[in-house]
């Protein structure tokens, strides 16, 4: 007895002689890799199905081969070129060539008409130049080839289009994302305030964060006395009344829009019901729809759930005894709402209002159907560049930075409210 | 004569008084069921309240209607609508005085005969004809495939990831979480653009695969929220307890977690059924005509010819919605009972 006492304590070990302390960080090691194994199927599955795509479109806006895969040889010769006057004779000879070839293969991507159109973005009208002399120079043989090329159009005496030429050469460019922030080059190349004409993303992607925070407001402001009156109310009549907030949220998407459009139209019923009390007349129907107004309307009922429920649940957790001992204190309705009640929705709030307005941000169906022409949103012009025009990049560079909004609020929302607390119903 | 009876009197002055101005029993009948819901549901203030106290009362409840009215209303127009013997979107004079001539099924009927080919012929002819013509029920078809399938995926790995990041030693948690919810966050369009370039690299674009991978990517946040809430209740004792037992991994799964999480499983795939079944976006950009939903045929519908048919399918989609909500009523009331929860 005495004799184990007084030895020194020996480190723990397991039945198998392992170090207790090893054996525990080796079993924590394994239970990490177990739940760690358990995501995998799914991580990489959102991976591979979701962030890769998202990455390779945010490279397709800074990304545009379209020119240099085109004129291959020019491209190449073009570097050297000192961008004063027009380019040396033999540059000139590699770009006929090289426009001869295209036109010749017609490989899909390659062709002149590409490349035209690629030009024609940075300046507006060169596509017809391209086509047409293109048609042209299939005929040129022999040298000098500046002398024919300036034969069939004086258009190419003109170094602007030489250097628009070779920035677009460069497979890399930021050209999308200035287009996307109304900027362009000037003659000179240097980056300036894109013509009046254009300038129409910075104030739709203002007119987008406006509209999506009136939408939010007015949630808000909606959501606030419904989710009250359900956080206050006894379960049974709560659960009632919650169906009709649920029974909109499940609703299709389209239904919903259809819907709005039967009441809002000319024709619907809202207009029916005016002129029938008499508040104005046949021929004074309220157009409410295929503008800002029916949009916002149609969004507001779409997205008001996405504001009730985070509040309510909020709401729900506050003892309504907190007011009764303001009100006993000699607290006003209105004050005791003001600085005991309200603060403690503030979470609450925070979280509806934020996911709110990533949802509205973002939204597409509802302006495209009824928003008419201007209750368009951004994303309206992302579907319109990569569906209509096919102008990809920009497409692109536009909803690189839509996402980057989306992501900071994102981000904001896992600060300030955590997604873990997302909850339905 | 207590405060709230005076409340009464004064309403049902109004109300006479607004039925003689107007003299129009649908107007009073409106005001009735505007003005008087709220009323029918004020209750007695405590003793020391005051007049103001109830009228402002009184003027919450009715700020309430107004909104529930707002919320409501959209969905429950639709359906008489469409039950409308012409073809607009509005109630015509028949309609109001519930003339029955000014009612048909013509617009349900429609949802069948577009786009077939014979719609008058008679026997197997008109089924064979329908189910493989009739745009509608294609695109139904379309939609129940394409739901059914992404949701079978979208439970599968959004349960088997939602067991590991409940798992307390699950590493980075929060990053991964937020790696697998950002489907729901970020904006369709860009989803969708994304999607169109890479699957139309890999082949995948103008499939039913296609669609459905995407349908899949976009019903996993709601797989993962609402079965890691159903795990964040679950004790994990039970764990080790079965393993105690002698269970393995997978019969501990089948026999002791998976019935407790079943209800949360479920609606979590309820939830990424409706998110297939009612997606349009990814369809417009990925899908081909091949491959139409019912929401991309309504799309198209809404913008180019525009007929009650669409109010026909919209209020069968209401009926629809309103069983997914009985049966996600019923499931969470289930939850509540296992957990020994009950309400109040």
């Amino acid at each position: 007895m005495q004799d184990s006492s007084t030895t020194t304590p020996e480190t723990l070990v397991t039945a198998d002689g392992v170090p207790l302390k090893q054996k525990l960080i080796q079993s924590t090691r394994r239970a990490r890799w177990r739940a760690l194994l358990l995501t995998l199927p799914l991580v990489i599955f959102v991976l591979v199905s979701f962030i890769f795509p998202i990455g390779q479109m945010l490279l397709r806006s800074v990304n545009n081969d379209t020119a240099s895969n085109v004129l291959p040889n020019f491209t190449i010769a073009i570097q050297e070129w000192d961008e004063q006057g027009l380019p040396p004779e033999e540059t000139i000879e590699l770009f006929v060539k090289d426009m001869q070839v295209a036109r010749e293969k017609r490989e899909i991507g390659k062709t002149v008409g590409n490349l035209a159109t690629r030009i024609n973005y940075e300046i507006p009208g060169s596509r017809s130049l391209f086509t047409s002399s293109s048609r042209k120079l299939a005929k040129v043989t022999e040298g000098p080839y500046t002398e024919a090329l300036l034969d069939i159009n004086k258009k190419w005496d003109n170094p602007v289009l030489w250097r628009s030429l070779k920035r677009a050469t460069n497979d890399y460019t930021p050209y999308f994302y200035m287009a996307a922030l109304d900027l362009k080059y000037d003659d000179e190349g240097n980056i300036t305030e894109a013509d009046e004409l254009y300038q129409i993303y910075v104030s739709n992607f203002f007119k987008t964060l406006r509209l999506s925070a009136t939408i939010t407001f007015i949630c808000l402001l909606l959501a606030f006395p419904v989710s009250y009156l359900l956080s206050t109310l006894p379960l049974k009549t709560s659960n009632l009344l919650m169906i009709l907030v649920l029974l909109p949220f499940w609703t299709s998407l389209l239904v919903r829009t259809t819907a709005w459009i039967a009441i809002l139209q000319t024709e619907g019923i809202i207009n029916d019901i005016l002129v029938f009390i008499g508040l104005v007349g046949e021929d004074g129907r309220v157009q409410m729809i295929y503008n800002q107004t029916g949009t916002i309307i149609a969004m507001v009922h779409i997205l008001l759930p996405f504001m009730i429920l985070p509040l309510f649940s909020v709401m729900k957790t506050i003892p309504p005894s907190y007011m009764r001992a303001a009100s006993s204190m000699g607290a006003k309705t209105f004050t005791a709402f003001r600085r005991v009640y309200f603060p403690l929705t503030l979470p609450g709030i925070a979280a509806g209002t934020l996911l709110v307005f990533i949802l509205a941000i973002g939204y597409y169906i509802t302006p495209a159907l009824v928003g008419g022409e201007d209750g368009l949103l951004i994303s309206n012009l992302i579907a319109y560049h990569i569906q209509k025009s096919l102008n990809w990049s920009l497409g692109a560079a536009l909803g690189s930075l839509l996402l980057a909004i989306v992501l900071i609020l994102y981000w904001l929302y896992n600060k300030i409210v955590g997604i873990e607390k997302l909850s339905f119903g | 004569m207590t405060k709230l009876q005076t409340g009464y009197i004064i309403f049902a002055v109004l109300t006479v008084l607004v039925f003689i101005t107007t003299s129009s029993v649908s107007v009073t009948l409106g005001f009735l069921f505007l003005f008087g819901t709220p009323l029918f549901f004020m209750k007695a203030l405590p003793a020391y309240s005051t007049h103001l106290n109830y009228f402002n009362k009184y003027l919450f409840l009715l700020l309430c209607t107004f909104i529930f009215v707002f919320l409501i209303t959209p969905i429950l127009i639709i359906m008489p609508l469409s039950f409308n013997a012409e073809p607009y979107f509005t109630f015509t004079e028949g309609m109001l005085t519930f003339d029955s001539a000014a009612y048909s099924f013509r617009w349900y009927q429609d949802i069948f005969f577009n786009g077939m080919i014979d719609p008058a012929a008679t026997g197997a002819a008109w089924w064979s004809d329908m189910w493989e013509n009739a745009q509608w029920v294609r695109s139904t078809r379309n939609s129940f495939f394409i739901a059914i399938c992404a949701t079978l995926l979208a439970t599968g790995l959004g349960t088997l990831a939602a067991l590991g990041l409940s798992r307390a030693e699950m590493p980075y948690r929060a990053a991964i979480t937020s790696l697998l919810i950002s489907p729901m966050i970020v904006p369709l369009v860009i989803t969708a653009t994304g999607m169109f370039f890479f699957y139309s690299d890999v082949g995948l674009a103008k499939t039913y695969l296609g669609v459905i991978l995407a349908h899949t990517t976009l019903g996993i946040p709601f797989v993962i929220i609402t079965v890691t809430a159903t795990l964040s209740g679950f004790d994990r004792s039970l764990i080790r307890a079965a393993e105690n037992l002698g269970a393995d991994g997978w019969t501990t799964f089948r026999k002791v977690i998976m019935p407790l999480i079943l209800p949360g499983m479920i609606s979590g795939a309820l939830f990424a059924f409706i998110t297939s079944f009612d997606e349009v976006v990814a369809v417009l950009f990925i899908a081909d005509v091949e491959q139409r939903t019912i929401p991309r045929q309504m799309f198209s519908g809404i913008r180019e010819q525009i007929s009650p048919t669409i109010l026909a399918v919209a209020t069968v989609m209401v009926i629809l919605s309103i069983i997914l909500l009985g049966v996600l009523e019923l499931l969470r009331r289930r939850t509540e009972r296992l957990r020994g929860v009950t309400p109040a």
